[in-house]
């Protein structure tokens, strides 16, 4: 790549690190990305719904590849379709949040069919071979400063929307019934989370490509509500760890020329690993002193 | 207090008209919280019960027995406003149900929750006192803090506080919902099998519990149960559903060979064990003694 080459010298790394633009609008974009995944992502986890987010990440892929074909920004195809996604999901859906079991043959339909649909538009755009694997693995490469305000634009829309809603629909999740009973309107604040969640799965597969989302979306809020059950702290955590995961994954691809996709998923799952060792660890410790 | 001190501190106390520190500021004090008559309701076309007159007043006691599918799940989802009535009329603290529920306490039936989930105990609580506003708040203000400390001290879960509510035992998690359930200082608290799958002491003590803040709070409580056995000391009043329709009285009334017979329509018999007990044989589902031996669920980690 560009780079001379990292160095034990931090202060020349981050030099090097921000000479190019390229890399700035990267970092920005970045953590952009990684606030909305985390605080957006802490809710889709906490409600058990990480296959909608999926499926999301999955319909983008031929709304990004279609938009590239027709000719306007794979922005406008990620926000649109997954936005219209969640839209037909919260229409369609019946029964509890996180309960998709009668519909996983349904979901699993239309998302071959959309990676499918996204395979043709790559084929008939004739473009780079290098589109399809920025589309499902993502890039950070190019990134322009009006993708960045876009990307700031509708992740502050996004966290004001879920802040409006976040405590009912914390109720919801975690006791439907109730919620109802007490007026929360249940079935309304599902739609708009699910709305919420399709405007952060357009952000993340701009960042991570369709396939890695859950990179962001879904290990670091994993990873930090195994730490600790106290919720403003573990949404805190989430963020923490999806900004690390972000930024040293870049730093790491800028200077080895590892896909950046490969280098924040592998981070964010060592990070898993390392916490879910460490409970197995402690519960394991805590088994074996009461059966003494 | 032992349940001869406990009623007879009840029959001193005419419920209503003292009402304690905390009961509802209503000028009339003994206005009835829940008011029935006539009323009726049909799920799909099918009627679940009709005809059913009940007027439930202020720190009443109130069980609700029958077998399944008799609608007793049904009745609590009504006076909640969930379900509409398909004849007669229904009052909640003197309103249509539905628009008062901020003065209803709920517990539908037992949720598991996922050991994993981070929702500690006190943010359990938590939900019931302002779990549906609008809006985050990031810290808890001093009275909120107070009221919650307030709350778990009442169902004695202070130590449960801090603990993932899914690693906590069946009768554990009972203690703190049915602190959520009275976290803004409800009239009315509609209980939905709170004691099933709890092992027998745990009944004992949840049901000893309900019946305590009952009194003492000037709550009115419609708990329905599969057997009766774990509230029998504490009732004033059963309601029985049975074949679409209802039986309110005493429930050494009620609850007696001749009167179920008439209201299922076949012999049924009910016996008394040496302890107090109350079998009904005769019907399957009747609501008899069930020792249901459910193994203590080992808090996880």
């Amino acid at each position: 790549m560009l780079a001379d080459g990292f160095t034990w010298d931090l202060g020349s790394d981050l030099h090097q690190l921000f000479q190019f633009h390229f890399m700035v609008n990267a970092y920005r974009a970045g953590t952009v990305v990684a606030v909305v995944a985390g605080l957006i992502g802490w809710f889709l986890v906490l409600r058990r719904q990480s296959f909608v987010g999926h499926t999301l990440a999955i319909i983008a892929f031929p709304g990004a590849s279609g938009a590239v074909l027709i000719g306007i920004s794979a922005a406008w195809g990620y926000f649109g379709f997954c936005v219209a996604g969640a839209l037909v999901i919260g229409a369609v859906r019946r029964g509890r949040p996180g309960e998709f079991s009668e519909e996983s043959a349904v979901v699993g339909t239309v998302q071959a069919f959309a990676l499918a649909c996204g395979f043709l538009f790559v084929t008939l755009y004739h473009g780079l071979l290098e589109d399809v694997n920025t589309l499902l693995f993502g890039s950070f490469l190019g990134i322009t400063d009006a993708q960045v305000r876009t990307l700031l634009a509708v992740g502050l829309g996004a966290l004001v929307a879920l802040a409006v809603i976040a405590r009912p629909l914390r109720f919801a999740s975690i006791d439907p019934d109730v919620a109802a009973a007490r007026g929360v309107p249940v079935r309304a604040v599902s739609t708009v989370f699910l709305v919420v969640v399709a405007l952060a799965v357009a952000e993340t597969s701009q960042i991570t490509g369709a396939l890695l989302v859950f990179s962001l979306l879904v290990v670091p809020p994993a990873t930090a509500q195994a730490i600790t059950a106290r919720p403003v702290l573990s949404a805190a955590l989430a963020v923490a760890l999806a900004l690390l995961a972000t930024w040293v994954g870049l730093a790491i691809s800028y200077f080895t020329d590892y896909p950046s996709g490969f280098t924040i998923t592998t981070l964010a799952f060592a990070a898993y690993l390392l916490v879910h060792g460490a409970r197995w660890m402690a519960t394991g410790r805590h088994r074996l002193r009461l059966a003494r | 207090m032992s349940e001869s001190e406990r009623r007879g501190l009840r029959a001193a106390t005419p419920a209503d008209e003292t009402g304690g520190p905390s009961s509802a500021p209503s000028p009339l004090g003994a206005d009835p919280v829940v008011e029935l008559e006539a009323a009726g309701v049909e799920l799909g076309g099918r009627p679940v019960w009709s005809d059913l007159t009940l007027t439930v007043a202020p720190g009443e006691f109130l069980a609700v027995l029958g077998p399944n599918g008799a609608g007793k799940s049904t009745l609590l989802k009504t006076l909640l406003g969930l379900i509409p009535t398909a004849s007669g009329r229904v009052r909640v603290a003197g309103r249509r149900p539905g628009v008062g529920n901020r003065d209803i306490g709920y517990l539908p039936q037992r949720r598991s929750f996922d050991p994993s989930l981070p929702v500690r105990g006190i943010d359990v609580v938590r939900l019931g006192l302002d779990g549906d506003r609008w809006g985050v708040p990031l810290r808890s203000t001093r009275p909120v803090r107070d009221r919650l400390e307030q709350l778990l001290e009442l169902v004695g879960a202070t130590d449960l506080a801090g603990r993932r509510i899914g690693q906590l035992s069946g009768g554990e998690q009972q203690r703190l919902l049915i602190a959520q359930a009275l976290a803004r200082e409800p009239r009315l608290l509609l209980l939905d099998e709170p004691l099933d799958s709890l092992d027998l002491a745990n009944q004992a003590a949840v049901a000893a519990l309900i019946a305590d803040i009952s009194d003492t709070e000037q709550i009115a409580v419609l708990i329905v149960a599969h057997d009766v056995n774990p509230v029998l000391p504490y009732v004033d009043r059963v309601l029985y559903l049975a074949g679409g329709r209802a039986l309110v009285g005493a429930p050494e009334v009620v609850i007696s060979g001749p009167t179920l017979s008439a209201l299922y329509g076949t012999p049924i018999e009910v016996l008394r064990t040496s302890d107090g007990r109350l079998v009904v044989v005769g019907h399957p589902e009747a609501a008899s003694y069930h020792p249901q031996l459910h193994p203590h669920e080992a808090p996880a980690g």
